[in-house]
């Protein structure tokens, strides 16, 4: 037992950061799961270099989990952490800028030898020449603790040291009293073969929470209440994984097998890998020969009538254009899921970016209407899957779903939906004949259209009566036969895009506190002057900007779009209501473009493209200065 | 090693065994006791209503109604059978067959086949395309096809010119082509299709011409009944931009002197018949190991190997280096062009391969997954309840 006081704290950021080859993504995993476990809100935000193991000790290999855990709703990953676990000196060296003064680090003093201290161009230890005064230093030899704590073992000493992220593990979960039985269950199956691993695993795990305790070097421990929720069961989950999952969960309520064509693309590819383990089902994943052999593999099978899916990222996306193009032509359900990274070409690999929203609406030949959507958190990709799966089936068309690095990897808790409660997906394939020729002869006619969806017919090989030739020729409206008559292909152009733009989404709901409070609906005084509107990742830190703006006296409204093709009816009416308008997205303003194209509103961007997500602090100062602005 | 074959059952014989066929798992007609089907089917039913619109005189008529002729043969219901092509010429060959059809995108027909046919197993999947939709701008999806033998029938239809596009050289074109794109000859070396199959691991490689209606239907015969991917290269001409290409392999002597009919177990001979009714000329290995022609006369001569050195033909080897060395023997000048099945080999089809580890991993899970096994798997192992 701990003979330590413990002290109450509402909120922590905590940062791991190592070499590539630390495991620091799997220290951050494990302290995120028994933070879930404990019932504290959480975001994370995960940020590795995309060189597979960089030169060891170098800035260029420093890899970092960021977690940010409270007793309150967390809407971001946080903006700076309160404590940084540097593994060594370029660990420190690459993420003290982000470290606010009074910051705690807890640094590994082996690995600060001249050696790595000359990698990362410290002449002297910044342990030990003040350069951190204004931090709180524990500098702690982590790795030879680890191995003295691993000496009973038959271990090599390099063997040892690898066991040292999980003494830091031990040590931090002791800090802030995290229960352990998440990470002895997790250690237990992953070393289950290898007892000998496991064991020292789960040793220098033990001994970094007994170091804790002895320790003098920590006075107190934390503790941080369970966050108030709505009841029900949670778990953590990722964006890949919750696509993964949605993207089954919707195969299932439609009742039809669910095939994924993909090409390996980070950071996409752990959707794959997640859909790959999910055969019993009736899950089918071809992992094709290219980005286009992905798609085309996906519209084959959804000319057979199954759930056709293929996930990539921009680069992927810029080649599947041609095929999507197809999948409009011949108006097959399809989803195409892009996990946006940094751009232009192979661009930022494994950081995340907002900027091909223009792409998926506009990146083909020829008129092409895709209906876009985007989740906006990591939970919310399990949403946006079922949604996407919706819209492709009803209208008999691809779907273009945007997510990005930082949904893909980040995670938050996520209460997990009772299957019966999931919209019912089930489709109506055509059985019969839909038509009469004059001598009373029953016919196909493929592009017959519902009066409502104009959704055609999804006609599926294997029914008799029903033979028909489809392709990427303009087809003649109805029969679907070639036509190159000039009116037909006016009319055909048309009614794709009204099928497009008529599809029913959401009215846009906007968050404004002063319309809320005084229950007045239009222009009344209680309604802010600003509206801040934004679509994807965003979410979070746009929610908890406009919060530190509020807590500020600013009067400022919050909404966001998950429809960006077609956007909600409301969404003019709801724009033109604000004086100003301010759209921060992680591109050069695409989505303020389309807005002020459409709806001739004065947008103002809010534009920053650093591969990492906002800080809620930089959307309270854009706030800010454009409220001031306003005002003048 | 002799494998022992079949009697031949068919007007071409191919000399193949049967295998696993490709069919298999596609519902058939209902056939009455004597098996034949009760509905009988006629080319007219797989002819569709559209208005044939390739140029007058051009091969792919003649490939069209060789197909519409021998599909009632397979006695398979129309809406079981699909056609998915590409773009080009003969990539229109959907629009006149009256069966399910998928006119796609340039070089793309074999990755949506790849997905059509992976799901729907019960589903006769052909992929029509040309020279320069297969082994141009889809290349890749052609031989990534071939490798991982998907359970489709792939007609290549070579006119080695670009039809559609008028008249731009092809990846088949022989070298200094003059053409529209290329006034002063093209520089490029063309791709031996059988070649490139045999390269890519194809299990069934064949090549036929439009003009030889019943070696056509034999070699499609095979291809169709082939469990994985089979390619059939079929010469086909063009008459409007490369009129002519294959003439010197329709004119009747020149045919027998040049073409070389492959039939599995047979010496390969070939040319005007000699005193034994066998062709005159036949295929030895040389001495550094590469396959070449002789008359066979030279064999026979006293001090000679006799008809035992002439190379007999393993359509069912495992190592194709010798089918390979088989079509070598073209060349552009065509002085010897072997038709036929280079290689048939049996080996598990990708589809059935994907089907399997889904079937097993629902097998292993003890049946179809429920809402409750869902329910689990959205849990997973680290829940809280609030």
């Amino acid at each position: 037992m701990s003979t330590k006081t413990s002290v109450r704290v509402d909120r922590v950021v905590i940062r791991f950061a190592g070499d590539s080859g630390d495991g620091m993504q799997l220290t951050g995993d494990r302290f995120t799961a028994q933070t879930a476990a404990l019932g504290n809100d959480l975001a994370t935000l995960p940020n590795f270099p995309a060189e597979i193991r960089a030169p060891q000790g170098t800035l260029p290999g420093v890899s970092s989990f960021q977690l940010h855990f409270a007793d309150h709703h967390v809407m971001t990953p946080g903006d700076a952490p309160n404590v940084l676990v540097a593994m060594n000196p370029a660990a420190l060296k690459a993420n003290l800028r982000d470290l606010p003064r009074g910051a705690t680090i807890i640094a590994d003093a082996d690995e600060f030898t001249r050696r790595n201290l000359a990698k990362v161009g410290y002449t002297a230890s910044p342990l030990e020449d003040g350069a951190l005064d204004s931090y709180q230093v524990h500098a702690l030899p982590l790795t030879s603790l680890t191995v003295k704590a691993l000496e009973e073992f038959d271990l090599t000493r390099k063997e040892a040291e690898r066991a040292k992220n999980m003494f830091a593990l031990g040590l931090l979960s002791w800090l802030y009293t995290r229960p352990t039985t998440a990470t002895e269950r997790f250690l237990t199956e992953k070393f289950g073969a290898r007892p000998q691993l496991l064991a020292a695993n789960l040793a220098a795990f033990k001994a970094g929470w007994a170091f804790g305790e002895t320790t003098e070097t920590f006075a107190v421990a934390y503790e941080i209440a369970p966050a108030p929720a709505p009841a029900g069961t949670y778990r953590n989950i990722t964006g890949n994984v919750a696509l993964a999952y949605g993207l089954v969960a919707a195969a299932r309520r439609a009742q039809l097998s669910l095939v994924l064509g993909s090409y390996p693309i980070t950071p996409a590819s752990d959707i794959l890998h997640a859909l790959s383990k999910l055969k019993r089902f009736d899950v089918t994943t071809i992992q094709a020969e290219d980005e286009i052999a992905a798609i085309g593999a996906a519209l084959g099978a959804a000319y057979g009538g199954a759930i056709g899916v293929t996930t990539t990222s921009g680069p992927g996306l810029a080649l599947k254009s041609e095929t999507i193009g197809l999948a409009v032509s011949l108006e097959l359900p399809l989803v195409v899921i892009d996990v946006q990274r940094g751009g232009p070409s192979t661009g930022l690999p494994t950081k995340t970016e907002q900027a091909d929203l223009l792409q998926a609406m506009f990146g083909r030949n020829g008129e092409a209407p895709v209906p876009v959507i985007a989740p906006r958190s990591p939970a919310d990709c399990f949403d946006a899957a079922l949604e996407a799966v919706r819209i492709a089936t009803t209208y008999r068309t691809p779907v273009l779903l945007l997510s990005d690095g930082y949904l893909a990897n980040g995670s938050e808790p996520w209460r997990i939906p009772a299957v019966a409660t999931l919209p019912d997906l089930r489709v109506d394939f055509a059985t019969a004949p839909n038509a009469t020729k004059d001598d009373g002869t029953a016919v196909f006619r493929p592009f017959d259209r519902d009066p409502v969806t104009l959704a055609r017919p999804w006609a599926v090989p294997g029914v008799a009566g029903l033979e028909h030739r489809i392709g990427g020729i303009e087809k003649a409206d109805g029969t679907g036969e070639i036509s190159y008559d000039p009116d037909n292909h006016d009319r055909m152009t048309r009614l794709r895009q009204a099928k497009i733009d008529g599809i029913d989404v959401p009215l846009l709901e906007v968050d404004d506190p002063g319309l809320a409070d005084e229950g007045i609906d239009g222009a009344g005084t209680g309604q802010a002057d600003l509206l801040v509107i934004g679509w994807g990742s965003t979410y979070g830190p746009i929610a908890a900007g406009a919060q530190v703006a509020r807590q500020a006296g600013t009067r400022v409204a919050t909404a966001h779009l998950r429809h960006l093709n077609p956007f909600p009816a409301n969404l003019g009416d709801v724009l033109r209501r604000y004086r100003r308008v301010l759209v921060p997205e992680m591109n050069l303003g695409q989505l303020a473009l389309l807005l002020r194209a459409r709806y001739l509103v004065d947008a103002v961007g809010y534009n920053r493209v650093r591969g990492l997500p906002f800080t809620s602090t930089e959307i309270a100062d854009a706030i800010a200065k454009l409220a001031q602005e306003g005002s003048l | 090693m002799t494998i022992h074959l079949a009697p031949p059952a068919q007007a071409v014989d191919l000399g193949l065994p049967a295998f696993r066929s490709g069919l298999d798992d596609v519902p058939k007609i209902p056939t009455g006791a004597d098996g034949s089907p009760l509905v009988k089917q006629t080319k007219k039913e797989f002819t569709s209503d559209q208005e044939v619109r390739w140029c007058p005189g051009c091969g792919d008529y003649a490939v069209l109604a060789a197909v519409q002729g021998f599909l009632p043969e397979l006695g398979l219901r129309r809406e079981n059978i699909v056609c998915v092509s590409g773009i080009g010429c003969s990539s229109r060959f959907p629009y006149y067959l009256d069966t399910y059809g998928l006119h796609s995108i340039h070089g793309r027909a074999p990755a949506i086949a790849t997905g059509l046919a992976t799901s729907r197993p019960d589903l006769n999947v052909w992929v029509v395309t040309g020279d320069g939709d297969a082994l141009s701008i889809g290349g890749n999806h052609l031989i990534h096809a071939l490798r991982r033998n998907v359970n489709l029938t792939i007609l290549l239809f070579n006119n080695r010119i670009y039809g559609l596009t008028k008249g731009q050289y092809s990846p088949t074109s022989e070298p200094g082509k003059v053409t529209k794109s290329t006034p002063v000859g093209s520089v490029d070396e063309p791709f031996n299709p059988v070649s490139l199959a045999l390269g890519a691991e194809a299990s069934f490689v064949a090549r036929t011409m439009d003009s030889d209606r019943k070696h056509l239907t034999a070699v499609l015969r095979q291809a169709v009944e082939h469990r994985g991917s089979a390619l059939v290269e079929i010469y086909q001409n063009c008459p409007i931009f490369n009129d002519g290409a294959f003439d010197v392999l329709k004119d009747r002597d020149e045919a027998q002197a040049r073409l070389v009919h492959l039939v599995h177990g047979e010496p390969i001979r070939f040319g005007p018949p000699g005193e034994d009714g066998l062709g005159t000329r036949g295929v030895v290995r040389a001495a550094d190991g590469h396959l070449t022609v002789t008359d066979v006369a030279d064999l026979t001569a006293p001090g000679g190997p006799g008809t035992n050195g002439l190379v007999v033909h393993d359509a069912t080897s495992a190592d194709p280096s010798v089918q390979f060395a088989l079509s070598r023997l073209d060349d552009p000048t065509m002085a010897h062009v072997p038709v036929g099945v280079f290689r048939s080999v049996q080996r598990p089809a990708y589809d059935d391969m994907v089907r399997a580890q889904v079937g097993s991993a629902v097998e292993r899970a003890g049946g179809p997954a429920s809402d409750d096994d869902l329910a689990a798997l959205l849990a997973g192992k680290d829940t809280w309840t609030v």
